[in-house]
């Protein structure tokens, strides 16, 4: 037990409506706790969830701030709708910061219990803001209405050893653990740019805390800096009608109607139920989609090895408690039981592994030339356990292993770590240094914007070859798909407010194998929709996945299939149901408009969020190489006789290349010029005081910050 | 030859819906297949012939994790 330096009581608000209409503030530097009032304005033009996150975050930080500066605060909000319990993926919480990474906000979602039962225990949205002078843990005792920050130094460092004696520290009995939920990080985040948040929820069947990951931007590493070992909620009582939803009877049939087909069609469709995300990684490789040795390629003959079958078969449990918040039929959190450590400090000791995503499978697994199932697992398990983003750590890591592939740097430099391309023990020992802050680890966690400087600057690499095959923007490393072939997914990533995340838009299939969105204005409005749509996710508390990872059998009746339009109708009437108010579709996207633009003029105000700061790194949109371009020769040489009407017999490799690249770039300078037009922003990707005005965000301090720029 | 996806493709005599999505390679499950416009239930990709000149769209539902 650490001495407690801070006992606070308080009311937990009632709620109304989905809002408790308050919020919680933290400043750790003199232990201040004080309550905000959640505003109508706030809801009017922020909803909540991450628009909350951002309205605190622009207030509480200036353009100089950055992400070690005592004023940048992590915030997070669960959203209006988060909670209910009669629909799938109703516990998404969303977290915002000033990146590490990119020095702009971030901004992260996460399931896991804590969000709920936050929100439960009073607070609509909790703002930790300062740096404390040793480390501390902060409980929330939702039932009592008591705050108690104590001393945290004795406790362990890494996460599945510090949610569990969290865990059973705060609960009563072991029936009480699952009243629990625990964020935390661990000891890779301490020492790299790309540390993350791990959520917990108990898992009373198998008695273990699993996680969910808030991962990506770093907030693991702004959670160490401000000395916050853990914060842990509690809250007993769980149950359908404590968002006080204004009609519960809509609640509960759109939720019967949802979980009908959800038991009826999933097998059918996507098996999520069965394999969770990971169920893609076979067909992304047949796709040319899954992201290969540094994205180098779209796919490999080996994938087979690291198939969703191998996992369902050989590793993952079946038929237990797999969802990250009550209700969720979708159940995708699959794990590894019993799975015995090979290497590190838990070498000999059987772990619960969650996992394996999609992400995981392809950026530790195809992306590192990984294809064995056993390493990818216990690659997730350390990221996991040490705080690390696993996607941003598998990008990184196969930036690295092209840059000693072709000489950039060398094994030597490297300290001595093979780092070549299948080399899954040297992945491991990579994050275990990561992990000690020793060794080329603690480099490595610089990030991949960081270490292109690095290279060139220390080991003489090449810039331009780096440039070209650094996958980040921004400073955020790319997500896990390959996208060559689509100019809709290259903008879909490199404009992307945050950096490369594909939760804002993920228009591969649409673009590039059903051609549906033929020209760039097609393209462009595919890069509105789709991007204000899924950021209305985030703004009330919701999962992704159960919108179109299955889909009611008469979708493809419907005008806008790739839309699922009943499902959208059940968010409508959700969000309906629980606020009592009225908005329709159009509405909704207006919702997540307000907030998209915002968090734009916010980068615009941190220095970045303009047209120079959407480039992507040419291998995100074509052959970087000699080999790239002879692995697809005839696709590539049939479209410099289609596209440019050039004769490929009468151009040698180097010149198809150079006629190719000048092609495509142009192509993504007309789509940004169409993108931009669509969303309402200048040549120079600046949204328009008149497109602020019209979704009634011509707020005084936006439109001082984008004045100067238009 | 047939349109597929709006791009042309070699048509050739006893082809199938289900023969067409395996020569493409089109594996994912969660897909809508049209025919000059009308639906073809998966039961029936196997008995669906395709004729030359037809216009064949291949939805796949997927927009992303």
């Amino acid at each position: 037990m650490g001495t407690i330096i801070k006992d606070y009581s308080y009311t937990p608000a009632k709620i109304k409506h989905g809002y408790s209409g308050k919020s919680l503030y933290i400043n750790l530097s003199d232990l201040r706790i004080e309550q905000k009032e959640i505003t109508e304005f706030m809801k009017e033009k922020f909803t909540g969830g991450k628009g909350f996150d951002l309205w605190y975050l622009w207030h509480a930080v200036t353009p100089e701030t950055r992400w070690d500066s005592p004023e940048n605060e992590i915030v997070m909000s669960v959203g209006p709708l988060g909670g209910i319990t009669q629909y799938a993926g109703t516990g998404k919480t969303l977290l915002c910061s000033i990146s590490p990474l990119t020095d702009i906000p971030i901004d992260s979602n996460v399931g896991g219990y804590f969000g709920p039962l936050l929100k439960f225990s009073g607070w609509d949205a909790f703002e930790l803001q300062g740096k404390s002078d040793r480390e501390i843990l902060i409980f929330i005792d939702g039932n009592n209405g008591r705050i108690q920050i104590e001393e945290a130094g004795e406790y362990p460092e890494d996460s599945h050893l510090l949610a569990e004696a969290l865990t059973k520290k705060f609960a009563e009995d072991e029936d009480d653990m699952v009243n629990v939920s625990v964020v935390c990080s661990g000891s890779g985040a301490k020492h790299s740019y790309m540390g993350m948040l791990n959520f917990s929820f108990y898992d009373p069947r198998r008695k273990v805390c699993r996680f969910k990951q808030a991962a990506r931007g770093g907030l693991g590493t702004i959670m160490h800096d401000k000395k916050v070992k853990a914060l842990v909620v509690k809250y007993r009582g769980v149950k359908p009608n404590l968002n006080d939803p204004a009609d519960i009877a809509t609640i509960n049939k759109v939720g019967v109607k949802y979980h009908k087909e959800m038991h009826d069609l999933d097998q059918k469709q996507n098996k999520m139920r069965q394999i969770g995300t990971a169920n893609t990684v076979m067909i992304m490789s047949q796709y040319d989609l899954l992201p290969t040795r540094n994205f180098q390629t779209g796919g490999d003959p080996e994938t087979v090895k690291i198939s969703p079958q191998v996992f369902i078969n050989e590793w993952l449990t079946q038929g237990l408690h797999d969802g990250c918040w009550y209700g969720c039929t979708m159940a995708c959190a699959k794990c590894a039981d019993h799975f015995l450590i090979t290497t590190g400090p838990y070498a000999g000791q059987r772990v619960t592994v969650d996992g394996p995503e999609y992400e995981c499978a392809a950026g530790l697994g195809a992306n590192l030339g990984v294809f064995d199932p056993q390493a990818i697992l216990e690659e997730n398990f350390y990221c996991d356990t040490y705080g690390i983003d696993l996607i941003s750590f598998a990008t990184c890591t196969a930036f690295i292993m092209e840059c000693h592939q072709r000489g950039q740097i060398t094994k030597e430099q490297m300290g001595g770590l093979d780092l070549r391309f299948g080399n899954s023990h040297a992945v491991l020992e990579l994050l275990h240094q990561m992990s000690r802050g020793e060794g080329f680890g603690r480099i490595a966690g610089l990030g991949v914007r960081n270490l292109k400087r690095v290279f060139v600057e220390k080991f003489g690499a090449d810039p331009k070859l780096l440039q070209d095959i650094g996958m980040e923007v921004k400073g955020l490393e790319y997500a896990e798909y390959a996208h060559k072939e689509s100019l809709a997914q290259q903008g879909g990533f490199a404009m992307a407010t945050k950096g490369p995340q594909h939760d804002e838009a993920w228009l591969i299939f649409m673009d590039m194998v059903n051609k549906q969105i033929p020209t760039f204005e097609d393209k462009a409005n595919a890069l509105y929709y789709f991007p204000m749509f899924r950021t209305w996710f985030g703004l009330v508390g919701l999962c992704k996945l159960p919108w179109n990872d299955i889909v009611p059998t008469d979708n493809h009746k419907t005008d806008s299939p790739a839309k699922v339009p009943e499902h959208v109708q059940n968010y409508v009437d959700l969000f309906n149901a629980v606020t009592g108010k009225n908005i329709d579709k159009e509405e909704l996207i207006v919702q997540s408009e307000r907030v998209y633009q915002f968090q734009r003029v916010f980068s615009v105000r941190m220095g970045k969020g303009e047209r120079k700061d959407d480039y992507a790194p040419y291998r995100s949109m074509g052959p970087v190489t000699r080999e790239e371009y002879l692995s697809r020769q005839e696709l590539y040489d049939k479209q410099l006789r289609e596209f440019q009407k050039l004769d490929p017999e009468t151009m040698d490799l180097d010149e198809k290349i150079a006629a190719t690249r000048r092609y495509r770039e142009d192509q993504y300078e007309q789509l940004l010029d169409a993108v931009y037009r669509r969303r309402g922003w200048t040549e120079n990707g600046i949204p328009t005081p008149e497109r602020l005005k019209a979704i009634g965000m011509d707020l005084p301090e936006l439109l001082e910050v984008i004045e100067p720029k238009l | 030859m047939i349109k597929v996806n709006t791009e042309d493709y070699p048509w050739h005599a006893g082809m199938t819906v289900r023969a067409l999505l395996d020569e493409k390679l089109f594996t994912f499950r969660h897909i809508i297949v049209r025919v000059n416009g009308e639906f073809v239930p998966e039961e029936d990709y196997v008995s669906t012939m395709i004729q030359d000149g037809d216009d064949v769209m291949v939805l796949h539902l997927m927009a992303g994790g």
